[in-house]
């Protein structure tokens, strides 16, 4: 156990928690407008995927983390035209996402490096400290996302497309063109934390990689009360049970069996959302048109 | 607006109005739920365009494409249901829209604008608050507030009144003078007759889509307006009979409950209701109200003394326990506790009498049964619907609440308790349910109004409790206290100081 409490330990917790953040405060950004935005999975599937694509194509890390977040604006696009324009079921549209992004990368990775299960290595994203270079900015982006949704003239009103959208266009507000540009926002963060995934903390692409960090990030933006200082207390609080996941199982001697600990992000989140949740709620106009009839 | 026609797939919703509003009055646009108002404000504030028909303001013609279009003119909407965000400050509200330039908002700044007009127009309010922490009449001044914010010059209000207390009522009269004195134009949306006469200058009735009299208020009466506005003769007041009270059939003892909100418990020392009397319950909303309805449901458990239907035992049972006592139940928010909306008309027959025959033989629900007592039920009560395959969210509110009206009343209850039963009717539907409550209880049950319109529990009480703080403060006998004291005991003083005063 003398191995289990170290420098190592909190560097894992920080590396684990960064692609949970930047998905929570891209989740943040949808929802606050009033979009349900379950795609995150499926978006960080796809930024994780067209980043090591493009960086194969290219031969430069920086291009292709450029593609993979394009590619993930892209299927938030997606997501934005079926959910906002054709005002489909928002739960609807987010799982046809997640499905497409599963299907398209594994047929990619497929035709691509002609294996079933991941792609080849790649150039990754320089490091600090050992960390990758996007650790710190997904640290960044928090206070830049509160200050854009609580300081700026453009994130109250984001605001109050999401709280109450009917009042939002008595009082002039393109809601639609908001909450474009917010799921467009939650494409990019998501496409960042799925290209950290793969070339950030690793430098190839596997199928499924992101297993079920999206919905975790989903999670996190509700523990967290859809206040990006929440989301990153509730992203460092599962990032550590991932943490501290690997650590034990990479100690010698731990004493939780592997097949356990591995659940244990799983269940902290559980644990996590059935103790805190109850006294949260959303944005009120969450998934609601301005107009219903 | 002259000669406004808008058709709507199968309706002509306006169909040739005329109202001419001139500066610096207060003009009230009179019609039933229907009647063609809200489409035809809609059109004004820009959110439709009039089929036929010009819109001018200022004698300038105008043609908005949107409410954007329609601020800049110099019109202002206060709507029915406040278009305020409820987690947003009362300042957030205010700017929402019209924040000032730059990307980063000064919050400092504009309460201190938002401070200034308030106190300018000396409409009162902490910038600072949230809106979701204020009392409704509060809200409906932040949305005046937002109007005149954004330099408004003709306020629309939209049935202003609907969820305002008496005294903030009266608060709201008091403001739109002021803005009158100081040349606001304000049309004032309303289908309430006295409102009208307590408010306006000029009235304009509309039905069915069409103007159908423009008279000067002091000039008319409230019958006149009444019949413009209904087609026929309607009686404003209802003919009954002195009660004869029978046995007592609800009894409650020193009864206890937690409240909804707050801290202060329900504590109700004795209430009874006898067969054969309306009991009238009147209060200012928030008093204990809901908890003493949701109690007599069966929908709170109650924490301490005795309730009895029937002289059957209810404390400690369910709502379908109270309805196999005797007790029927009319609910405040049809739209919530009445009816299931997407549900059609004969699936809301079966809620709540589900239990057995004739609806449910064997656990099966009887669908042509319980169909052909609803079509019965319909004729009856008169809803108007085309069928009772008919969703309920497609009925007009007077008819929702006929038709909860007809299926509480289908078990032949003992009691009826009838919380804000006209609330958001009209004039004819209002008509019918009095007659109706009246009806019941001269077939000798017991009937309980809860009512916030004072005018309405006076008019129909046999005797009247006040509610103030959770506790029942007073106790009369209808026709033996003024309006004027139990506007006193509302508003929480006791009864000696009410006398004296």
């Amino acid at each position: 156990m003398d191995h289990f409490f170290t420098l190592d330990l909190l560097t894992r917790i920080l590396r684990m928690s960064t692609p949970l953040i930047f998905a929570a405060l891209g989740g943040i950004l949808s929802e606050r407008s009033g979009v349900i935005n379950i795609a995150l999975e499926g978006l960080m599937l796809i930024g994780a995927f067209f980043a090591v694509a493009g960086t194969y194509w290219t031969g430069n890390v920086w291009l292709g983390l450029l593609i993979g977040v394009l590619c993930a604006m892209a299927g938030a696009l997606i997501h934005a035209v079926w959910s906002i324009t054709f005002r489909g079921d928002q739960i609807v549209v987010g799982t046809a996402v997640n499905l497409i992004a599963l299907g398209l990368t594994a047929f990619l990775v497929q035709s691509i490096w002609g294996t079933a299960g991941g792609s080849d290595r790649v150039s990754s994203l320089p490091k600090i400290g050992g960390m990758s270079i996007l650790v710190p900015l997904a640290f960044v982006m928090v206070p830049l996302v509160a200050f854009f949704l609580y300081r700026t003239k453009l994130g109250l009103r984001l605001q109050a497309c999401g709280e109450h959208p009917q009042a939002a266009v008595s009082a002039g507000i393109d809601i639609t063109r908001y909450r474009y540009l917010a799921v467009l926002g939650s494409g990019l963060l998501a496409g960042l934390g799925g290209a950290y995934l793969s070339i950030g903390n690793l430098n190839y692409f596997t199928l499924d990689m992101t297993n079920g960090r999206g919905f975790i990030a989903l999670a996190a933006v509700i523990l967290g009360g859809w206040n990006p200082w929440g989301a990153l207390a509730a992203c460092l609080l599962f990032g550590a049970a991932e943490g501290i996941q690997i650590q034990g199982q990479s100690t010698p001697g731990f004493p939780i069996s592997s097949d356990l600990l591995v659940t244990l992000p799983y269940i902290v989140t559980l644990i996590a959302i059935t103790l805190f949740v109850k006294a949260r709620s959303g944005p009120a106009g969450l998934g609601r048109h301005a107009t219903t009839s | 607006m002259e000669g406004i026609v808008k058709r709507f797939p199968g309706v002509v919703a306006n169909d040739g109005i005329t109202l001419l509003v001139e500066p610096g009055e207060i003009h009230a646009l009179l019609g039933e739920n229907g009647a063609g108002k809200s489409t035809l404000m809609n059109i004004l504030f820009g959110l439709y365009t009039p089929d036929e028909g010009v819109v001018a303001v200022n004698d300038q013609p105008v043609s908005f494409s949107g409410p954007r279009d329609a601020v800049l003119a110099g019109l202002g909407m206060v709507h029915q249901h406040f278009m305020l965000i409820p987690r947003f400050t009362v300042t957030e509200n205010i700017i929402l829209g019209n924040e000032g330039s730059g990307l980063v908002l000064d919050r400092t700044a504009a309460a201190r604008r938002v401070r200034e007009i308030s106190e300018s127009y000396g409409l009162l309010i902490d910038p600072e608050a949230k809106v979701e922490d204020l009392t409704v009449g509060l809200q409906q001044r932040v949305e005046i507030l937002k109007a005149l914010y954004h330099g408004s010059r003709i306020l629309i209000l939209d049935e202003p009144t609907a969820l305002l207390t008496p005294q903030e009522i009266e608060d709201l009269y008091g403001i739109l003078n002021r803005l009158k004195a100081d040349g606001t134009t304000i049309i004032f949306i309303t289908h309430k007759l006295k409102e009208v006469a307590a408010v306006s200058d000029k009235v304009t009735v509309i039905r069915r889509g069409k103007t159908v009299g423009e008279r000067i208020t002091s000039e008319t009466t409230g019958q006149e307006l009444a019949d413009l506005m209904v087609g026929r003769g309607v009686s404003l007041t209802v003919a009954r009979t002195p009660a004869t009270p029978g046995r007592t059939i609800l009894s409650a003892k020193n009864l206890t409950a937690q409240p909804i909100h707050g801290h202060k418990p329900l504590s109700i020392a004795d209430l009874e209701l006898r067969a054969g009397e309306i009991l009238g319950v009147c209060g200012v909303e928030g008093n204990g109200q809901a908890e003493l309805v949701e109690v007599l449901s069966g929908l709170r458990p109650i924490t301490g003394g005795t309730l009895a239907v029937n002289e059957i035992d209810c404390g400690q049972r369910d709502p379908n326990g109270f309805r196999e006592a005797g007790l029927s139940y009319i609910p405040e928010d049809r739209h919530h506790r009445g009816l299931v909306l997407d549900f059609p008309l004969w699936e809301n027959v079966l809620l709540g009498n589900a239990q057995g025959e004739p609806f449910v033989r064997r656990g099966l629900v009887r669908g042509r049964k319980t169909q052909d007592v609803t079509r019965q039920l319909m004729a009856d009560f008169d809803v108007r619907a085309p069928s009772p395959e008919t969703p309920a969210r497609a009925l007009s509110g007077g008819n929702q609440q006929k038709l909860i009206i007809a299926r509480e009343l289908f078990r032949n209850p003992d009691v009826l308790l009838a919380i804000q039963p006209t609330r958001g009717l009209d004039v004819g539907a209002i008509e019918f349910v009095h007659k109706e409550l009246v009806r019941v209880r001269d077939e000798g049950k017991a009937v309980m109004l809860l009512s916030y319109d004072l005018d309405e529990v006076m008019d129909l009480s046999d005797r009247i409790v006040v509610m103030s703080e959770y506790q029942i403060t007073g106790e009369f006998v209808a026709g033996e206290v003024t309006r004027n004291h139990l506007g006193l005991l509302m508003g929480g003083r006791h009864s000696d100081e009410a006398t004296q005063a």
